[in-house]
């Protein structure tokens, strides 16, 4: 198959240089001291000004973490092991006064941001220019609200007056503990409990930043909000924590992206996010995840270890995710719904991309709980070069989901025949009026598709980015539409020279 | 230009499970600008081999000769730069692309050829309107271009859509490799009409079929008779009566 070879080969160079983000920001940083201990936990607590029960219950989850072992099963455990106490758990830009214009902003920051596509506007406020928040405001492009999570703390977060108007919190988490105390711990891992699993414990210990969303009763979010986080710093691992929460009616409509410098060795990122939508409210959760993926050999990335869970806990509440992960070594995750709410909605759109010798084991949990739920999964895996992805999903009807439903669709496509694609699906009924469909398909761009498509002009790449968005647009149309032309790019720039 | 398209001692050969299996054993033929030519041949004797040649597939090694494209090295090209240079294949056989939208890679392929040519690419707009009238001049329904690339096409369909691509990308080569096979009686009319739409002293087409109907509605300068890897035979129009009335035994036993 000379072809496949060929295009193969193109692919692995290209994929050699195309990660664009992987640049590394030369920023003064303040770091804790390797190693993890109850000290370490003390110091990101005290650092981030956190009251006493936080502390509290972050020491506890480390003391429930310590009697964890890692996760082995599948072929998560498939790397060398990690030592937890080789990584920096705090890392911060150093903190200099605000600056009062974009030319006394470190421009090495600015170059960051603009790398990420950040407007011009936004990067002042992001980099915390005096007086800049106003002037954001009337760009006329559809409007978005930016936090950016720079390794372990949030930098700055745009159009929160605006958001603050409509009643919307929207703001680094270490400042909503600080704030907002009572919705804090009302909520804080009631979605994912510290003793969750190996890496939700550790989470719960050390996470350092990440975003907090607070929906009033009635309140329809006026703009999209999104979150960009980057890992910068070296041996540092990103524990991010996230929570939202959507009261009676209200809603959402999230998207986080991320990314990190190309590194030979491996970083750790172990986020936990946490929804919660109660009557009739809705949360939209979009990740277009774009961790550096290693190299070509397969040296450095980054392991992507998280939990992200919602609670549909009201009546006719619904949350979806959509994800489109391109990025990541190793990633491990389950974006999952508890639908407890009677006539509850849960989604689940993924795109999941792997290429090279990446690793990728991601579905979703469906957990039906009260009557008349629903639920849909739709998931495409691509995989080329040597890369392994799998899908793995849970539908799970308990005893009280009368007439609960379940369509789940999985679609693989292989690029290439060195790499792998396995779907795991886990199917539990407890009430024999509830239904489930699963539906799967496996398919490989052929080399007669690939010819087909350049006897008509078109590149290699340019087939392949044809077939792949062809195969993922159900998933792409679910992203916000400014970012479903983006995730489009990342998709075929992820993939270039892998097709085959 | 007198030798627009020259072959010359054309070899090649396709990997038989890790041997290779000679197929093309030494073409010659010359199709000068303006002309249309016609190859008829029994089954399995290299036609459509030659044409994927032609269009640059990979999996045929090239083990001997050579193929000149308006002077051009056409063996050194890609596939995609001979489409740009203004080779087109409509295939004996299209293929399926599940999930890609036909209009949408008309438009991608047209504006990609158009790049590479130095024209200036299609808006969305000026594309739909050009696709539409050339779908309706080969009675086409107007919804096959909103279907996945021949994905559930019928035979016919799928032939129709392959000559619409021919006149969307505007070749000055085209090799109809059995587009006629499939085709209803009106439909065999339309596709010829579709080729003798671009003849041109500047277009020339190389027809592979099994039947003379095709050329009693495109009339060929030339038909060759192709067996076994070779051609045989080169003469005028009435070679393909010849062939109809007597079949290739005649040919093949002389060429023995
Ligand atoms: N991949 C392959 N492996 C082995 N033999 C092949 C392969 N591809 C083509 N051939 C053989 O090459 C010969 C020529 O095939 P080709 O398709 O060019 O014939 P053709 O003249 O177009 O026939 P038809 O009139 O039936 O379309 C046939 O004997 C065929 O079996
Ligand atoms: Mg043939």
């Amino acid at each position: 198959m000379p072809a496949v070879a060929e295009t193969l080969n193109t692919v692995e160079t290209l994929t050699q240089s195309s990660y664009k983000w992987g640049f590394e920001t030369a920023i003064e940083m303040d770091l804790a001291p390797k190693g993890l201990n109850e000290d370490t936990i003390r110091l990101i607590s005290a650092r981030k000004e956190e009251p006493e029960w936080l502390l509290a219950w972050r020491l506890k989850a480390f003391a429930t973490w310590q009697k964890m072992e890692p996760p082995r099963w599948a072929r998560v455990g498939d790397h060398p092991p990690i030592d937890f106490q080789d990584a920096h758990y705090y890392a911060a830009p150093k903190k200099k006064p605000g600056p009062k214009s974009l030319d006394e902003v470190d421009p090495e920051l600015l170059a960051m941001y603009e790398k990420l596509g950040i407007p011009l506007k936004e990067r002042a406020i992001l980099a915390g220019v005096e007086g800049a928040e106003g002037e954001a405001g009337e760009s006329d492009r559809p409007q978005v609200a930016v936090d950016a999570v720079f390794d372990s703390v949030s930098v700055a977060t745009t159009f929160r007056s605006t958001l603050a108007k409509a009643g919307v919190i929207f703001c680094p988490i270490s400042e909503a503990v600080r704030e907002h105390p009572d919705l804090v711990r009302q909520y804080l891992g009631t979605v994912v409990p510290a003793s969750d699993n190996f890496y939700a414990a550790l989470n719960s210990a050390v996470f350092t930043d990440g975003s907090f969303v607070f929906i009033p009763k009635g309140v329809r979010c006026p703009m999209e909000l999104s979150t960009y986080f980057r890992i910068n710093a070296r041996n540092t691992g990103q524990f991010e924590r996230t929570l939202i929460i959507a009261e009676d009616g209200a809603s959402v409509s999230y998207l986080e992206g991320c990314t990190a410098p190309m590194r030979d060795e491996n970083q750790l990122h172990a986020a936990v996010v946490e929804l919660i939508a109660m009557d009739d409210a809705s949360i939209k959760y979009s990740t277009v995840q774009n961790w550096y993926p290693g190299d070509s050999e397969g040296r450095g990335g980054i392991y992507n270890f998280v939990t992200k869970r919602g609670a549909c806990r009201g009546a006719r509440s619904k949350i979806s995710w959509t994800q489109v992960e391109t990025g990541s070594s190793i990633t491990w995750k389950y974006p999952s719904c508890i639908l407890q709410g009677e006539g509850s909605v849960g989604e689940f759109y993924s795109v999941a991309v792997t290429n090279n010798h990446q690793q990728a084991d991601t579905g979703t949990k469906m957990i039906h709980i009260g009557r008349d739920t629903r639920s849909t999964i739709v998931a495409k895996t691509i995989s080329a070069g040597q890369s392994d992805s799998t899908y793995r999903g849970l539908v799970r009807m308990l005893p009280k989901a009368s007439n609960a439903r379940n369509h789940t669709q999985c679609d693989s496509l292989l690029i290439g025949d060195r790499c792998g694609a396995h779907t795991v699906p886990y199917i539990e009924n407890r009430n024999m009026t509830a239904k489930i469909e699963h539906e799967a398909t496996t398919s490989k761009i052929s080399e007669d598709q690939l010819f087909y498509c350049r006897s008509r002009g078109l590149s290699e790449e340019d087939a392949v980015g044809l077939i792949v968005n062809g195969f993922c647009k159900d998933v792409l149309k679910e992203l916000p539409m400014e970012f479903a032309v983006e995730a489009q790019k990342l998709l075929q720039v992820s993939l270039e020279g892998s097709v085959g | 230009m007198s030798d627009f398209l020259r072959i010359e001692g054309l070899e090649a050969s396709i990997d038989d499970n890790g041997s290779p299996k000679p197929i093309l054993k030494g073409i010659d033929l010359v199709i000068p600008a303006g002309e249309v030519h016609a190859i008829m041949g029994p089954n399995g004797s290299g036609k459509s081999t030659l044409s994927y040649v032609l269009a640059g597939r990979e999996d045929y090694e090239v083990t001997g000769g050579s193929v000149s494209f308006k002077g051009q090295d056409l063996l050194a090209m890609e596939p995609e730069e001979r489409a740009a240079a203004g080779v087109f294949l409509a295939f004996q056989a299209p293929v399926e692309l599940p999930g890609v939208n036909n209009a949408n890679f008309l438009r991608t392929a047209v504006n990609a050829v158009r790049r590479a040519r130095g024209e200036e690419e299609y808006d969305a707009v000026q594309f739909l309107k050009a696709a539409r009238t050339k779908a309706k001049a080969l009675s086409m329904p107007e919804d096959l271009l909103k279907r996945n690339v021949n994905v559930g096409f019928s035979g016919g369909e799928k032939k129709r859509n392959e000559v619409l691509q021919m006149a969307m990308l505007n070749p000055s080569l085209a090799i109809l490799d059995e587009t006629d096979s499939g085709l209803d009686i009106d439909a065999l009319r339309i596709v010829a009409e579709g080729v003798n739409a671009l003849r041109s002293p500047s277009f020339s087409a190389l027809v592979i079929t099994h039947h003379q109907r095709l050329l009693d509605y495109l009339v060929p300068d030339k038909v060759h008779v192709m067996a076994r890897g070779r051609i045989l035979r080169t003469g005028g129009p009435e070679l393909a009566h010849q062939l109809e009335a007597e079949g290739y035994a005649s040919f093949l036993a002389e060429a023995a």
